[in-house]
């Protein structure tokens, strides 16, 4: 079997046999432990500079913000900013518990659906299981709730980010998964796929010039819910 | 803190040996005003970097066995080359890396090796030095100078003791010449697209004069600024430092100029 | 993919001499190298994070037969399958079975250079599948049926006006006046025609920057999202990864991760890094239904415990090429295979062997920047150093060059000899050089004299001198 041959081989090139019995639970206790290692201090921060180092580090790479007081502006916000972009007044939404607790009814030119993306669409809303300050990174575990294709197939990506759920290291999310991710996943705390996103889509593949919206969303729009008493400025 | 008056070997090198003896003159004149006692060990000959380099371990091994017979013993031993400096300090021992007699005194050795600028700087502490130059200058980094021994202030901090020097520098002093050694000429086209690139960045910085700290880099950049009619002279910084650039021409030009 | 390494002095001589390609080559170089100048600066750890990295890899290829089953274990935990496989053929053909028995018939690619290793479109193209690259940069290579020159950004070799001609030859059926002038309308009309391609797609294929150890999954890292439609879209996605991209946990893919982006584009993050681990769960909305990991080996494990081990803590950033003189000069063509630059000069060898790839290692003048800038810490001057040895044992290196350089080891290891010789020399040379101070051609020396003049000596050898100043003294 190519399994066996791949590993004998291995290990002959590495002139031992199968690691003993001790050295394989060290390694076992490692992948249990998973440590960190080095955490940039750029990160350690107060929350409200958090919040600032995320909003900041998203600006650098062309997503924009919109800071909200509460769950019931996001109508208004959606509206304001589709009307900004010229975009129209069409968005699929996430089957999300957060998403079906917004008030819709103050916008009733706006048409929604629920689910996942088809091609058709144009405006998708999500929203983030978390937000990284280190690089103004969104984290997207895939769930019924969080259908992938939301991120992907749409011109533009609005997505809803409550500022309690914003850390600073990539590591700090990772936790948050693995704590809060089983619920998905009898097997793990890892869902089908977790997307990182910074930004919108793009390619600097001709002549090294960035051009925006290469096969993804060509905008990335984050509403900042700001839910986190401790994180306001 | 070294010994109060230090021995020290000059590892002449083989290419200021055969084509600019006056840099080695040059070594011994700053290296006396630094406070040491120079000897020119009689056996040397190269370092062995064309075995080193080709593959050719044997013969490099071989030479290296001649160099840590003729170079024990010495407080320091000083090369006026980042290159060879560092094929002695780095890359020396590991020919001896399967051989418990003498891989000791390979590293012994290499920790006695440095190259000649940054020798004066940082072990001697040189503050003054006896050359005087008025104009332009600019510096090309050799790349073992930089990369294997970190040398890029210590040529700069002595430069500016020169009253009347300006240092210009180049927009790229950390890319390569393309000398390379048997490099330039067992890919010659390459490598000549690589000089030209450099004698360009040379020629846009306005100097009249270009100085490296080895030999190989220099005798490519002024070989390539005689074929382009450059203006342009070339000399190693040790000529300048030391005061010398009176007593022998530019690299490649000839005594009538 | 045909090796046309042994032709290197060849391709760079066209290379050189190609002022288009040169153009792209400038502008690309200073691209890159301030980009990766400058986000390397903005991050005080990042030296550290270097040294971390390497001690990371290092752990992980020593222990690779374990973290390598308990990747796979994880895989099918989660319901994905595992396919190892010792070679490219081996690799071509579990692709093609898989992609058989779901009746595929168009497959859409994400970048990646493993794929080039094992030449795979060509295999799926024999079998009546088609293979669509959906990265822009390989898009428009598939369109003029060229191999990627560069590692990260595969047409690093095409201009402006490349791009408008390909696309003008190729998108027929376009209004005569559609512009192609501007890379927006480039791009929009990609985007158009393939956002087609990956709704068709039955099967979508994409490497692995890391595989995760802990978790089994497979992680892909771009800018574009061409990875994510390929791998979210079709009904089965395959990643290929080669064993070395392995790593434990996700801590030590984010150690990796926070040098990657830095190191390759300049960014301090890429756009979408994107975990997979197995295929769609009950109740998602969307997702492939089978994901099948195929796990190759093609001659790294034979790296392990030996001298170019190293060159399997690579990560493929393209740091290397991007700061290589000698890459910069003729780009990634004329090195002849899948990987050029120093990494592909170390790598090449390995894997089709020195007496093809032996030029690659060659052509380095050991300047060391390769080696200063890779995340990983990878000593590339002594690997390609390495090859060079293996060259010589195994009597590769020209003849003339092994004669030379017996001729010169004879006469150095012998002082006396060497001071009459270098005397000898040096006065005949001197004396020949005195009216001009330099030599514009001379006998043996066109490979020096052919771009640029030999300086003269000055006359005396510094032993000779030094000698007389010695006598002088003492009387």
């Amino acid at each position: 079997m190519s399994r066996d041959i791949i590993l004998a081989g291995i290990r002959r090139h590495l002139r031992r046999g199968p690691l003993p019995p001790d050295q394989a639970a060290m390694l076992s206790a490692r992948l249990a432990e998973h440590p960190r290692h080095i955490i940039p201090k750029r990160v350690q921060l107060s929350r409200p500079e958090l919040v600032s180092l995320f909003v900041r580090n998203l600006e650098k790479e062309f997503g924009s913000v919109a800071r909200l007081a509460e769950l019931a502006a996001v109508p208004q916000a959606v509206a304001e900013y589709l009307a900004a972009q010229n975009l129209p007044n069409e968005l699929v939404i996430a089957p999300h518990p957060d998403l079906r607790q917004i008030p819709w009814a103050s916008h009733p030119l706006l048409k929604l659906r629920e689910g996942r993306a088809e091609p058709s669409d144009l405006v998708s809303l999500s929203s983030a299981f978390a937000g990284i300050a280190e690089t103004g990174t969104l984290m997207f575990p895939s769930a019924p709730e969080r259908p992938t294709t939301l991120n992907l197939l749409v011109e533009a990506a609005i997505v809803l980010l409550r500022t309690s759920r914003l850390v600073g290291p990539y590591e700090d999310a990772w936790d948050l998964l693995r704590a809060e991710g089983t619920r998905y996943n009898s097997s793990g705390f890892m869902p089908r796929n977790v997307m990182l996103i910074t930004g919108p889509s793009r390619s600097a593949d001709i002549e090294q010039t960035l051009e925006l919206g290469a096969h993804g969303p060509r905008r990335l729009h984050v509403l900042l819910l700001e839910d986190d008493p401790t994180a306001k400025g | 803190m070294p010994p109060s008056r230090p021995r020290v070997a000059l590892f002449v090198t083989c290419l200021v040996d055969l084509f600019r003896p006056t840099v080695g003159f040059a070594a011994i004149r700053l290296l006396e005003a630094a406070g040491c006692q120079v000897e020119v060990p009689r056996a040397q000959t190269c370092c062995g970097q064309p075995a080193y380099n080709s593959g050719d371990r044997e013969s490099a091994r071989e030479l290296a066995l001649g160099i840590l017979e003729s170079f024990a013993g010495y407080d320091y031993v000083v090369a006026p080359s980042g290159s060879c400096a560092g094929m002695l300090k780095v890359h020396l021992p590991t020919l001896f890396e399967q051989d418990p007699n003498l891989r000791p005194r390979a590293e012994a050795l290499a920790d006695r090796v440095y190259e000649l600028v940054s020798f004066l700087t940082d072990v001697m502490e040189l503050k003054t030095v006896p050359g005087r130059f008025q104009g332009t200058v600019t510096y090309h980094d050799s790349c073992s100078g930089l990369r294997e021994l970190k040398i890029k202030a210590q040529p700069r901090a002595l430069l500016a003791q020169i009253p009347g020097l300006t240092l210009q520098e180049l927009a790229e002093p950390e890319l390569c010449c393309g000398f390379g050694g048997t490099f330039c000429v067992k890919y010659p086209e390459i490598s000549t697209r690589m000089v030209a690139d450099k004698v360009k960045d040379i020629r846009e910085t306005g100097a009249s004069l270009v100085l490296a700290g080895d030999l190989g880099c220099l005798l490519n950049i002024a070989g390539r600024l005689k074929r382009e009619a450059s203006p342009v002279t070339a000399r190693h910084v040790a000529e300048v430092l030391a005061g010398m650039d009176g007593q022998v021409p530019p690299i490649g030009e000839s005594r009538d100029g | 993919m045909l090796v046309t390494s042994p032709a290197f002095k060849e391709n760079a001589s066209h290379a050189l001499a190609d002022a288009a390609l040169q153009k792209a080559l400038a502008r690309a170089r200073t691209h890159f190298q301030r980009r990766r100048a400058d986000a390397a600066a903005g991050l005080p750890e990042f030296e550290d994070l270097r040294a971390r990295a390497r001690e990371i890899k290092d752990h992980t290829l020593a222990h690779l037969d374990f973290y390598l089953e308990r990747y796979a274990e994880n895989v099918e935990r989660a319901g994905g399958f595992v396919h190892w496989c010792r070679t490219a053929e081996d690799a071509r053909a579990a692709i093609l079975e898989i992609c058989e028995r779901a009746g595929a018939r168009t497959v859409t690619k994400g970048k990646s250079m493993l794929t080039e290793e094992i030449g795979l479109n060509e295999h799926l193209e024999r079998h009546g599948i088609t293979p669509v690259e959906t990265d822009l940069g390989e898009y428009i290579l598939q369109l003029r049926d060229e191999p990627p020159s560069h590692i990260i950004a595969p047409a690093y070799h095409l201009n402006l006006d490349d791009w408008e001609k390909s696309f003008r030859e190729h998108h027929t059926g376009l209004p005569p006046e559609r512009a192609f002038h501007e890379r927006r309308d480039i791009l929009t009309e990609a985007r158009k025609v393939l956002r087609e391609r990956f709704l068709a797609a039955d099967v979508g294929i994409t490497g692995a920057n890391f595989l995760i150890a802990e978790t089994g999954s497979s992680v892909i890292v771009t800018n574009e999202g061409n990875g994510d439609l390929t791998q979210t879209l079709p009904h089965v996605h395959i990643a290929l990864a080669s064993i070395e991209k392995v790593v434990p946990t996700l801590e030590d893919a984010f150690c990796l991760l926070r040098l990657l982006a830095r190191s390759a584009t300049g960014q301090d993050f890429s756009v979408y890094t994107t975990f997979s681990t197995g295929p769609r769960r009950p109740g998602d909305l969307d997702g492939p239904e089978e994901y099948h990991v195929v796990l190759l080996d093609n001659g790294r494990s034979a790296m392990l415990g030996g001298e170019f081990q190293p060159m399997l803590r690579c990560i493929r950033c393209a740091a290397c090429m991007n700061h290589c003189p000698v890459y910069g000069a003729v780009g990634g063509h004329a090195y002849g295979w899948v990987y050029p630059g120093p990494m592909g000069a170390v790598l090449t060898p390995s894997l089709v062997g020195v007496d093809q790839a032996g030029h690659l290692p060659n052509a380095s003048t050991f300047c060391g920047r390769c080696e200063a800038v890779c995340p990983m810490q990878i000593p590339l001057p002594q690997m390609m150093r390495h090859w060079r040895e293996r060259e010589f044992e195994r009597h590769l290196t020209p003849a003339t060059v092994r004669t030379g350089l017996g001729l010169w080891a004879y006469v150095a290891r012998r002082p006396t000899l060497y001071r009459w010789a270098t005397r000898a020399a040096a006065a005949t040379l001197g004396w020949l050089g005195r009216k001009r101070g330099r030599f514009a051609s001379l006998p043996f020396a066109g490979g020096w004299t052919g771009g640029r003049d030999l300086p003269a000596p000055e006359g005396e050898t510094f032993f000779a001198r030094y000698a007389k100043t010695q006598r002088q003294g003492k009387a």
